[in-house]
């Protein structure tokens, strides 16, 4: 070892002396510390001090200190969404105030409405309609790009649609309707020409009568006679090339059997009734939007659904 | 050991396979069944070997390699740790290039055992604790002994943390994939696991400092005041953490002790020291010794040492609430996290320091030799994420970069660059020397190791800065109109480009571990490749001769 005497050995490359241990062939060197290691360590304890004493730090029996700035993040919090909201204000005042029959009059608050629309379409919407609200065929959540509406496609039956939802349980005014299992009720010549007749309606093949009379019988009295559909029940049409749940053989006659029917949570108590209104201004934006055909002098009084 | 003896294992082992029929057949649930079932297989390959041999004593003592005296090191474990970082390295790695391509192309989940949720744990465990533990366990039992002048403390018992420790990884990994974990990042195995994991670690412990205790050098070498802060903190970490009750003794599930957001404040306190005890401090232990061995040089500084490993242990455990920022989380708490964090910058730093300084008087080396350049490269990579952690402990920052891809970003560079590569370098020096060869196959290969590594983390640190500042400007973006502009789904659209890339740097990462492999097996078969040396000095055979006297009738200059 080579602190045996008063003079250490020194390292001939970086002019240091050694400290004196030894592992294993490794020694150390007995450089100080480089000084702006040291002072840049010192300063980050200075800011931490400072820090400290500036925002809420040091935990005391009651509660926390609360630090000098009075800084607090639920404060922060508060704040900021305060500015938004005072940004916002005038819009949705205006908002409340009109009736969402009146909203297409003034085009300026309708962009501002869709625009809201799309952000909380975003966030409470997407998880079933999709980004683009192209909807699942698989899993039947409709596509509202399209001019197929369910329950209806203008403003207010759309506002309608998000307050009270559909087959939502616990809101006597939801949209609401049941279609039947047919399961067991027809043998499979009947069910094939039945699919068949189905498809016939929008051309995709070729009716038989035993076919259209299976339809007339069991299916006509919601869907239409031609398949046109109905509003009112919900039921959807048939004569279109749009489907909601497939249009393979397969998907028609597993719906005919065992019918799969969507359900949608109600909005209402979830959003409040500005947002709802938004929504309802950004989904009729997207394509397939219908106009009132009579709009009613009374808002309170209903308007007709039917393009 | 008498045949009474050997009979009484082989019956010890026949009792623990029954236990685990039993244990199978009365599960409470197929995870645990199947975990059962593997640790029965087990013990029946065990009672196997114990009934199959004539002189199962010996036997034992073959298979397990027992010291043969005292004045050797006692080598075996270490030899099989570093198998084992390689294999669980070159698992883990895949394991990680495959996820990466889950993200850009989902069509890759496939349901449910090797989804996205699932190998993605897999893959965290498989590195840190599978390629990074064995790393940790192998270079540490053989930097205490060398370091010591001694042999391990309890060769046995040695031997039991090394197996136990593998059975640990397998239990975790498969019951990863079986869908069992209990969603703590890090510490995901449940609780009969956790149970396996503290006996084995104990263990672990006691070796270490059984092997310290019996040294025959005066002090202690810096390199194992890390080992021991890793092992004795981790341990803490471990224990505190998991702490749970188990819904079933013959089922996996189990509830936390803590709830709410003292749970998440106890996971993030074990989650961050895993990063700071098990990634940092066990690392740097490597780096102490293998960069002064490897060098030949002194280390730089002695006092930093001290200074740096004392704060650095103090710091480091106090820093973890920085990952609940604008939580539940009191205010007071993610302060207190946030400056601990800022004040851990130069204590973490001096190790950086104390590695690359210590180059003095042989830097070199960084162009002949590739080991010595994967070393500095760790080093580099090591300073450059001490530097980002604490910078994004910063509040403000952290909220940009909180729940972003900068943090996985963060992560790996400091996981592929410091780690990957220190762990890598520590490899190299250790396999030519455990089975006794001259040098590595080939150190052309290293050079590739090297630059493959080195590109695969720039695309990788560089494709997930990018993406995480993207999605954090995204995700905060407001229209004038005072509205979110941009959806989830909107986000993930626009990262597909850099989770690409990411996964091509992935790719990279682990051709350059795949060349490792090939390297090391040959090695380990004895071959050497014949190849051009890393450097040649510059030789001109036409200048090499003594200047002659100009002749007479050569024409002087004017």
């Amino acid at each position: 070892m080579a602190n045996k005497g008063t003079k250490k050995r020194v390292d001939e490359p970086t002019g240091t002396e050694f400290v004196g241990h030894e592992w294993d062939g490794i020694e150390e060197l007995d450089t100080p510390m480089p000084r702006w290691w040291v002072w840049t360590f010192y300063l980050t304890i200075i800011f931490a001090l400072g820090y400290v004493i500036a925002y809420p730090a040091w935990p005391m029996f009651e509660k926390a200190t609360e630090g000098v700035l009075g800084w607090s993040s639920r404060g922060q919090l508060a704040e900021e969404i305060d500015a938004a909201d005072q940004a916002r204000i005038s819009v949705r005042e205006q908002l409340a105030r009109t009736p969402i029959e009146r909203l297409p009059d003034d085009s300026g608050l309708m962009q501002q409405a869709v625009a809201g629309g799309a952000a909380a379409f975003r966030v409470n919407c997407v998880q079933c309609h999709g980004s683009g609200a192209a909807g699942s065929q698989e899993l039947g959540y409709p596509n509202l790009n399209d001019d197929d509406w369910l329950w209806g496609g203008d403003l207010r039956a759309i506002e309608y649609t998000l307050v009270h939802g559909i087959r939502q349980a616990g809101d006597d005014q939801t949209r609401t309707s049941q279609m039947p299992p047919f399961k067991g009720a027809f043998d499979s010549n009947q069910m094939d020409a039945l699919v068949s007749h189905v498809l016939s309606l929008s051309g995709k093949d070729r009716s038989t009568p035993l076919g259209a009379q299976t339809f007339a019988d069991n299916c006509a009295a919601c869907h239409g006679a031609g398949g046109e559909g109905s509003r009112e029940l919900g039921a959807p049409r048939l004569n279109d090339a749009i489907w909601l749940r497939g249009s393979s053989q397969e998907a028609i006659a597993r719906q005919i059997l065992n019918p799969r029917m969507g359900m949608m949570p109600k909005w209402e108590g979830r959003l409040d009734p500005v947002t709802i209104k938004m929504l309802a201004a950004y989904v009729h934006s997207l394509g397939g939007g219908e106009d009132f055909l009579e709009v009613a002098e009374d808002p309170e009084v209903d308007v007709d659904e039917q393009p | 050991m008498q045949i009474e003896a050997a009979l009484g294992r082989t019956g010890l082992w026949f009792f623990i396979m029954l236990l685990s029929i039993v244990v199978a057949a009365t599960a409470a649930d197929s995870g645990f069944a199947a975990h059962a079932i593997l640790v029965g297989l087990i013990a029946f390959a065990l009672m196997w070997m114990s009934a199959a041999r004539f002189d199962p004593v010996s036997n034992g003592r073959s298979f397990f390699k027992m010291p043969d005296g005292p004045s050797r090191y006692d080598d075996d474990v270490v030899r099989w740790g570093a198998i084992a970082t390689m294999f669980w390295g070159m698992a883990g790695l895949a394991a990680g290039l495959f996820i990466a391509l889950q993200l850009a192309f989902p069509q890759l989940n496939f349901e449910p055992y090797f989804n996205f949720g699932r190998v993605r744990p897999l893959h965290t465990s498989a590195v840190i604790f599978a390629f990074g533990g064995n790393a940790l366990i192998a270079t540490s039992f053989y930097v205490v002994q060398r370091t010591c002048r001694t042999q391990l403390a309890f060769p046995s018992l040695a031997r039991f943390v090394f197996w136990g420790y593998q059975l640990f990884i397998v239990l975790a990994a498969t019951g990863y994939l079986l869908g069992i974990t209990q969603s703590r990042e890090y510490a995901e195995p449940e609780w009969y696991v956790d149970l396996w994991l503290t006996i084995v670690w104990v263990a672990y412990l006691t070796v270490f400092v059984g092997t310290i205790i019996r040294r025959h050098e005066p002090h202690i070498y810096v390199a194992n005041w890390f080992y021991l802060a890793f092992i004795v903190t981790i341990a803490m970490l471990h224990i505190v953490n998991n702490l749970a009750v188990p819904i079933s003794f013959l089922g996996s599930r189990s509830y936390s002790a803590f709830a709410g957001v003292q749970d998440a404040l106890t996971q993030w306190w074990y989650g961050h020291n895993a990063v700071g005890f098990f990634l940092t401090a066990g690392f740097l232990a490597m780096m102490y010794y293998f960069v002064p061995k490897q060098a030949e040089r002194p280390v730089y500084s002695y006092r930093l040492s001290i200074i740096h490993f004392w704060s650095l242990i103090f710091l480091y455990i106090w820093a973890g609430p920085h990952h609940l920022h604008y939580t539940a989380l009191p205010d007071w708490a993610q302060t207190l996290g946030m400056v601990f964090s800022v004040m851990l910058w130069m204590p973490s730093w001096g190790g950086m320091i104390n590695g690359l300084m210590t180059l003095n008087g042989a830097w070199d080396k960084v162009r002949t030799d590739p080991i010595i350049r994967m070393m500095v490269m760790a080093l580099a990579f090591y300073g450059m994420s001490t530097f980002e952690g604490p910078m994004l402990s910063i509040k403000s920052v952290n909220s940009l970069s909180h729940y972003t891809d900068w943090t996985i970003g963060h992560v790996h560079s400091g996981a592929l660059g410091w780690n990957g590569m220190i762990t890598f370098a520590a490899m190299y020096y250790l396999f030519p020397r455990l089975w006794k060869r001259k040098r590595m196959y080939s150190l052309r290969m290293i050079n590739w190791h090297f630059w493959l590594a080195t590109i695969g983390i720039v695309f990788y640190a560089s494709s997930m800065w990018v993406a995480g500042i993207t999605q954090g400007l995204m995700w905060r973006e407001y229209g004038p109109d005072g509205y979110l502009v941009n959806s989830f789904a909107d986000t993930v659209a626009a990262l597909h480009p850099m989770y690409i890339m990411r996964a091509f740097g992935g790719l990279l990462y682990l051709s350059g571990a795949a060349i490792m492999s090939y390297n090391v097996w040959m090695t380990l078969a004895g071959k050497l490749r014949d190849e051009a040396p890393m450097t040649e000095t510059p030789h001109d055979e036409a200048v090499d001769r003594p200047i002659v006297t100009p002749q007479a009738n050569a024409v002087p200059a004017e």
